[in-house]
């Protein structure tokens, strides 16, 4: 099982623009809330009305500011889940076999009735995709939904992550990534979709669409502006001409 | 990393009677009768404390058994196979001791499981890319020198214990600098970690209070702090024991020592985990390196 | 040994369809529900319903999160009566009957001898056509629900102006739009929508201006951002408008016909009409007819109202308002050297700000094919596309200049023909609706009787003002009065103060509902809770009886006689009608229900339906049938069977027999149709008729069909606006009721019928404290509701002072580090975090994080209770004194709130445990106290 397949059929994973994303974290609700009810052990909360509460979630939303070398600082809301690596360092770690990557879509999954809690999985993740269920004592991840995307008992529309189906700002996106033509790919490829540290030698499906450049200065707009007059009456002359021209 | 006491513990248990083992299995000392099953005892007594240890910290401790499907790739499992390996040679040479006949080549096997499960202990982390202070080859260098040294100590190795504790003293001052650039090295920043560039400042993060990843990832450890403990590490790693190994030869001194070293090691593996950055930090605000 | 996990999972047996309520932006849900341990049906999992037209599907995360809202510990059982001293929040429980009864003995004395007596304020409302009809029918003139401290200034100022407004009135043409200018806006009401639309808009490659001191959200993904200072928009829009009128980039055609800028004003100057529209015989204002060169009433059939027309008659030259608009903005006062100082915007930015505007707007705008005929009769083959897209809501209008700022933006948007056009900012009905389709409002009370008309409406001018004959407040929020004389949504804000005081006079009964006045929904929660402690000469309250209706145990609770426990959402009917705030969109009419998807299983029940059982109690017409006998069981009932002029009732569609939509008798199974098709109704607008409402002939036929008027209502959007200039004519002393002497320099400034801008800062005490402070909503969390959520909480649990480099810089201030916050009204000690994005003369922190020690449902040391912190500490309903007197905190048009006129200072502090002010934790009133526990909802098969 921790031997990583040698090859996957298809390789689905999360595209997410950065450009759009304006950090409702509904994602991340979202993302509780369906994985609270299906895959394996529910996401615990502790302390949920106290001083620490604490909660288990496989999404989660950071922001950022990026200083350019010139003009405004930006802000950037980054979603971040389980990137379904190609060369997932959190498979093979694993003791138990309980993490996988599935040979056949490429989904990195936790079993978690072979899983023993040992984190190991998680400190292997450069990423911090993977939180241990302090009352399950299983590791979590993101499943790409799986239990969604394959699920027949659900509306064919409705077969794609929660996180997908909720963002209001479309900033996600689904799909094979290992197909040139599907949506996903497509956007990847026009808009130079990026991985994360790729260094690390792990070979992210998920990509993310950078911020398209921010505060431009257009100095193209100058002679829109041009005046006409200087003075009311000017401006009522010059109207009255173009109005006559009609 | 969250310095969590139970692998503290187990490490640095299991590391000193893995140790002693290991000089009982080469032969550097052969007790006989009450003083063997002492011997052998000692030895598997602290593994297996140690092993069982570390199983606190494990979610589901009553799956353990399941570490042992995955030895292709996973260095934890193959340390369960080599603990166990270990376990077994070593008592039955243990058994074969005690009982008058020690079997030299049974010994010697268990000295290489020995081995090889404080190797597979150290690979665990070693083979973590996400930690750079951890992904290098220092990593079993430092976990093998401090098990022979710890080793030595108890089996009474005056002479070679003080030599490798001084041996492991030096490549761990050097552990520590070589990873006090370990970060940088690897390149990462919150730059790359995010795809945004060259100055990324995190501004919120994703929920006000804490999680399993700040808990057990983004763990910081003050500057001054750990220089400190360093020192400490060494002192009651290194300085004392040799000291007291060399210059007072008394068994009393030589139990002082085995416990100056073995709080040593626990400060030395405290700062293992304490000072190593993960690469999730980059995520959180902590930038890679030591922090002031 | 392969891994197989259950693909098909049941999250649920059933799915039923309502309505979100974790906000106001009143999305679709899908609540899947399974049957529960009880017998009853238990909810396992919230998603968004596709085929809603709010949100088609999404959802944002308090949605997502209503489960846990739903499991909230804070959920009050059953009525309680105070036993304990207000604030101590020592309750005891007891039944529905006895707190009906309680209820009725206090009120009905008040409406017998004198009803005003009685200030009904509703908050979050989402039922104000059914409140308001209640608090008429009781004969109170104090009744308003929140929207004077939330956005009036937006509502009144584009009603004024365009007979509509932004807030959640109107949308940008998301589909259309090619340019995107968003002021001041965080999250708004149309949450899901604004973010569908900004994700559309932007996946078309249009483009989106932020203009905010703050780079969060929305302003984040903006591709442009404009840091302005506080309280400056007005003058950076006006400055936009100097450039494009001085560079000829105006719509003048569409100026011309749709606006009355080609209106003529009455130029005798000793007339009691100066400067008002010239009329006709007919009573109609004029324009030039361009076809005779000659006077033509501006809805003549064929006139083509010439925008510069001129009339010299009786020996004066009565010049069209855009002599007017030219006159006053071409000005150097509006340079956009003059203003960049102010606003903190560089004169080139400003520049290339209107550049793009003028580009979008005219240089390839499309003209869309359509036909159409509008109320001229004239036949139109398409309608001119303006791409220019506005929004703005509480960044303009929280402040005490936000009502002419508003203005200011829609003659922004009508100079370039934007409004109505094809990609630029859509009405959404029951709008367009000009003032004079609005009722005027009343206010005469007379004992034992119902209101002589509604409350809040529209004044024309000052005679519709409800002063008595000294010139002093009929209202007890003295809404209406010369300090706030277009106050069209009320002032709930000044209620507990004003009651406390006796000014103007004093209060016997305060029934509230769904706001938190005694902390984050008040200007001053220290003087809200002082106000409901103070204690009269006879040692009893001042405020002698406080009726709220809350879900939770919020800290308002704590300070009543008498609660009436609410249902959550998911428990009770509801109804978004057209008759007040629908969920309608540009291209459709619609309203929606909510219904108890699950039933509550406590002594609870919706507050409206609590209202109609009180109203029954107290023998309030319409209440009761002749006999005496209850008219409606409960607040369904009202829904189906209310009928508010006949024909029209709370729900518009399945009426009748089922079949006829808008106007059509009660149907009893209106709501049964209402849930079988998803919780909601629509009708579509004709193709014909969707753009240019007010004008469009197709569109006014088909509201009327609808039943959204009776008459067609065609208008012209007022930049001159004559209802100002009326006032502007009583402070001239030309027209009566004429306003006090004192009063009268400044109402004629401020009433001016063209947008000004002045400045806030100085009455703010902006001298001897340098920084605006703002807060912004976080899109997870709302307002104080969120905080009793298990999920949301974690996103937000606390709120750090958000500060820009150079004042931590000069503070000696780091992220975590603690600084004393100091306005003139109060000091607060907080955590610091440094922005960069942020204008360097602005702090802000998140709004309502902060809670008072045991409220929620949270223990007494919540992170919201020890490091949560509230600005509204240091904030105040009055400006600090000046002279000896101390004016409103209020926009004086309207008497809007002014919550981000704040200015403060900020100094390093000690690190602290918990922010100051530390209060004393509140008693906690019984509640289910549960929560939801972990795992609570899933299969046991699902299990492993
Ligand atoms: N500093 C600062 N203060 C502000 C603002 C700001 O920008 N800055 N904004 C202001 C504005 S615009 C507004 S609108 C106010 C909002 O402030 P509030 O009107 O106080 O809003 P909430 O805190 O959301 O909730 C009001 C109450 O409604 C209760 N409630 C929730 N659901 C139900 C229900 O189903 N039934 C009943 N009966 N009660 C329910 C909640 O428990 C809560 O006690 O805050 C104002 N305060
Ligand atoms: N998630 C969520 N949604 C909500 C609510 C909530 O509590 N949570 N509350 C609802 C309610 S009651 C309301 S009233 C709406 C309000 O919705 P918004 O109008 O979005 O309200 P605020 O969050 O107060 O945002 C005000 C914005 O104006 C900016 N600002 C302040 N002063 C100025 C200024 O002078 N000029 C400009 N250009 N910008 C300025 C602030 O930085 C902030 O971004 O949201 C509604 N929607
Ligand atoms: S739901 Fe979409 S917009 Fe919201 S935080 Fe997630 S990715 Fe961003
Ligand atoms: S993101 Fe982390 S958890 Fe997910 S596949 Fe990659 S390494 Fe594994
Ligand atoms: S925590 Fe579970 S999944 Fe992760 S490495 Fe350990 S056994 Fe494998
Ligand atoms: S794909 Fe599913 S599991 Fe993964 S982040 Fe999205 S909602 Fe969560
Ligand atoms: S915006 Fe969110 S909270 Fe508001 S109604 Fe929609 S889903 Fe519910
Ligand atoms: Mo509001």
């Amino acid at each position: 099982m921790t031997m990583l397949p040698a090859g996957t059929e298809r390789s689905l994973g999360l595209v997410i623009d950065l450009d759009i994303c304006v950090g409702c974290h509904a994602c991340v609700i979202a993302c509780k809330g369906w994985n609270d009810a299906a895959y394996g052990a529910p996401l615990s909360d502790r302390d949920p009305y106290g001083a620490e509460p604490e909660g288990t979630f496989l999404n989660r939303v950071h922001s950022y500011e990026v200083v350019p070398e010139e003009g405004a600082a930006q802000t950037v809301h980054f979603p971040k889940s389980c990137l379904h690596c190609e060369d997932a360092p959190c498979v093979t770690v694993c003791p138990t076999g309980a993490s996988l990557k599935r040979a056949e879509d490429g989904i990195v999954l936790v079993n978690e009735a072979a899983c023993i809690g040992c984190g190991l999985c998680a400190w292997a993740c450069p990423y911090g995709a993977r939180e241990r269920d302090p009352s399950a004592g299983v590791m979590k991840k993101c499943t790409l939904c799986v239990d969604r995307i394959y699920n027949d008992a659900l509306p064919e529309r409705d077969r794609e992550p929660a996180c997908v189906r909720t963002c209001p700002s479309n900033a996600r996106h689904f799909g094979d990534l290992a197909d040139p033509e599907s949506a996903a790919s497509r956007m990847v490829a026009a808009r130079e979709g990026f991985d994360l540290m790729p260094d690390l030698g792990t070979r992210p499906v998920n990509k993310y669409l950078p911020p398209r450049p921010k505060d431009e200065r257009v100095d193209v707009l100058a002679p829109l502006l041009e005046p006409v007059a200087e003075e009311p009456s000017g401006l009522l002359g010059w109207l009255d001409r173009q109005l006559g021209k009609l | 990393m969250h310095p969590a006491p139970s692998i503290i513990l187990f490490s640095t248990l299991s590391g000193l009677g893995f140790g002693l083992l290991v000089f009982l299995g080469v032969g550097a000392i052969q007790p006989v009768g009450p003083a063997a099953a002492a011997f052998h005892g000692i030895g598997l007594g602290l593994a297996v404390a140690g092993l069982v240890s570390s199983t606190f910290h494990l979610g589901r401790p009553e799956r353990a058994w399941r570490s042992f499907t995955q030895w292709r790739t996973s260095w934890l499992s193959r340390e369960a196979w080599a603990a166990v390996g270990a376990l077994l040679a070593a008592s039955l040479f243990a058994l074969t001791a005690v009982l008058g006949a020690p079997v030299p080549l049974l010994g010697l096997l268990s000295a290489a499981l020995c081995l090889l499960t404080v190797l597979c202990t150290a690979m665990i982390y070693a083979s973590i890319r996400a930690v750079p202070r951890w992904h290098h080859w220092t990593t079993p260098a430092t976990f093998l020198l401090w098990c022979l040294g710890g080793g030595a100590i108890l089996a009474a190795q005056t002479w070679l214990a003080a030599m490798i504790l001084l041996a492991a003293g030096v490549l761990q001052v050097a552990t520590w600098r070589r990873g006090d650039d370990a970060f940088a090295a690897l390149g990462q920043t919150v730059g790359t970690a995010t795809g945004l560039g060259a100055r990324v400042e995190p501004l919120e993060r994703p929920h006000t209070g804490e999680s399993y990843l700040t808990h057990e990832m983004v763990f910081r450890v003050g500057r001054r702090h750990a220089d400190r403990l360093r020192l400490i590490a060494l002192l009651l790693a290194v300085v004392a024991p040799t000291f007291l190994l060399l210059l007072v030869p008394s068994h009393a001194a030589g139990l002082v020592a085995l416990l100056c070293f073995a709080a040593g090691i626990l400060a030395q593996r405290w700062l293992f985990f304490a000072e190593a950055e993960h690469t999730v930090g980059l995520y959180y605000g902590a930038p890679g390196g030591r922090t002031t | 040994m392969g891994h197989h996990p259950n693909l098909t999972p049941r999250v649920g047996d059933e799915v039923r369809k309502t309505t979100c309520y974790m906000c106001a932006c009143r999305c679709g849900i899908d609540v899947h529900v399974r049957d529960g341990p009880g017998g009853g049906k238990v909810v396992t999992y919230i998603e968004g319903n596709r085929d809603h037209p709010v949100n088609r599907g999404v959802l944002c995360a308090k949605g997502s999160a209503g489960l846990m809202q739903h499991h909230s510990p804070a959920r009050l059982r059953a009525p309680l009566r105070r036993v304990g001293e207000r604030g101590e929040g020592r309750f005891e429980e007891i039944t529905w009957e006895e707190a009906l009864d309680l209820a009725a003995s206090w009120l009905a004395p008040v409406r017998e001898s004198d009803p005003k007596k009685l200030a009904f304020f509703t908050g979050r409302d989402q039922s104000q056509s059914f409140t308001s009809w209640w608090a008429q029918a009781f004969g109170t003139p104090n009744y308003a629900a929140h929207g004077g401290f939330c956005s009036v200034n937006m509502a009144a100022g584009g009603i004024y102006t365009l007979g509509g407004a932004f807030w959640e009135f109107g949308q940008p043409d998301w589909d259309r739009a090619k340019l995107f200018l968003l002021f001041g806006v965080a999250e708004d009401h149309d949450s899901n929508p604004i973010k569908m639309g900004i994700g559309r808009l932007k996946g078309r490659g249009g483009k989106i201006v932020g203009i905010n001191p703050v780079r969060t959200g929305y302003n984040a993904v903006a591709d442009d951002w404009y840091g302005i200072t506080p309280g400056t928009d007005g003058l950076l829009v006006l400055s936009l408008i100097h450039l494009l009128l001085k560079a000829g980039r105006i719509d003048a055609d569409y100026l011309a016909r749709w606006t009355n800028a080609p209106v003529l004003l009455d130029g005798d100057p000793e007339s009691p009409d100066h400067l008002l529209p010239l009329t006709g015989e007919d009573g109609e204002p004029l324009v030039i007819d361009r076809r005779t060169g000659r006077p033509a009433p501006w809805n003549g059939e064929g006139v083509r109202p010439l925008l510069t027309g001129t009339l010299d008659r009786g020996g004066h030259r009565h010049e069209s308002a855009f002599h007017r608009i030219a006159g006053r903005y071409l000005a150097d006062d509006y340079a956009p050297e003059a203003v960049e100082g102010r606003t903190g915007i560089p004169a080139a930015r400003i520049r290339q700000l209107a550049g793009e505007i003028a580009r979008a707007a005219f240089e390839d705008a499309e003209f869309v094919p359509g036909a159409w005929t509008d109320f001229r009769g004239e036949r139109h083959e398409g309608w001119q596309a303006r791409p220019v897209a506005m929004h703005a809501m509480r960044g303009v209008s929280a402040h005490a200049n936000g009502f002419q700022t508003a203005r200011a933006i829609h003659l922004l948007q009508a100079l370039i023909g934007s409004v109505e056009a094809p990609g630029g900012f859509r009405f959404k009905p029951p709008y367009p609706k000009p003032v004079d389709a609005h009722p005027r409002p009343h206010a005469n009370a007379v004992p034992g009787q119902p209101l002589d008309g509604p409350h809040l409406g529209y004044p024309r001018g000052p005679e519709d003002l409800l002063v008595g004959e000294d010139g002093g407040p009929k209202r007890i929020d003295k809404a209406y009065s010369w300090d706030a004389p277009l106050a069209a949504h009320g002032l709930m804000h000044m209620v507990l103060g004003n009651a406390a005081k006796g000014d103007p006079y004093g209060v016997d009964v305060v029934m509230m509902y769904m706001a938190n006045m005694a902390w984050n929904s008040s200007m001053s929660p220290g003087r809200a809770m002082e106000a409901l402690t103070a204690r009269g000469e006879d040692g009893g309250y001042r405020i002698p009886k406080v009726i709220y209706s809350d879900a939770y145990a919020s800290e308002m609770v704590a300070y009543a006689d008498l609660i009436l426990p609410d249902t959550t959402y998911l428990e009770r009917h509801d109804c978004i009608s057209l008759l007040d705030r629908p969920i309608c969109e540009a291209d459709a009419a619609a309203d929606a229900i909510r219904w108890p998807v699950v039933e509550p299983g406590r002594e609870v029940r919706g507050f409206q339906t609590a209202l109609v059982q009180l109203g029954a109690k107290l023998g309030l017409p319409g209440f009761v049938e002749q006999d005496g006998t209850p008219a409606y069981a409960d607040y369904a009932d009202y829904i189906q069977n209310h009928e508010r002029r006949p024909g029209v009732g709370p729900l518009a569609g399945w009426r009748g027999d089922g079949k006829s939509h808008g106007r059509g008798g009660p149907n009893p199974e209106q709501i049964e149709r209402y849930k079988e098709a998803g919780g909601f109704w629509t009708s579509h607008v004709p193709e014909g008729a969707r753009y240019m409402k007010p004008f469009n002939a197709g569109y006014q036929d088909w509201a009327v069909g609808i039943g959204l008027f009776d008459v067609p209502q065609p208008y012209l959007f007022e930049l001159w606006s004559a209802p100002l200039r009326r006032f502007q004519l009583a402070a001239e002393g030309k027209r009566d009721p004429r306003p006090p002497e004192d009063r009268r320099a400044a109402l004629h400034r401020q009433m001016d019928p063209l947008p000004v801008w002045w400045d806030c800062a100085e009455a703010n005490g902006a001298e001897e404290y340098p920084l605006h402070a703002l807060t912004q909503r976080p899109m997870a969390m709302y307002h104080s509701w969120g905080s009793q959520n298990a999920w949301l909480r974690q996103i937000h649990g606390t709120n750090p002072l958000f500060i820009p480099p150079a004042v931590a810089e000069a503070e000696g201030l780091r992220d975590g580090d603690w600084a004393r916050v100091t306005s003139p009204h109060g000091e607060i000690t907080v955590p610091v975090q440094v922005q960069r994005a942020l204008n360097p003369r602005t702090v802000w922190t998140w709004n309502a994080i902060g809670k008072r020690k045991r409220a929620w449902g949270l223990d007494a040391d919540a992170p919201e209770a020890t490091k949560g912190f509230l600005m509204n500490h240091l904030i105040h309903e009055l400006l600090p004194p000046k002279g000896g007197q101390r004016f409103a905190n209020s926009d004086p048009v309207t008497g809007q709130a002014a919550w981000f006129d704040l200015r403060v200072r900020v100094e390093k502090a000690e690190a602290r445990a918990q922010a100051r002010p530390v209060l004393d934790p509140l008693g906690v009133p019984p509640v289910t106290g549960d929560g939801r526990p972990d795992g609570a909802r899933r299969e046991p098969e699902a299990e492993g």
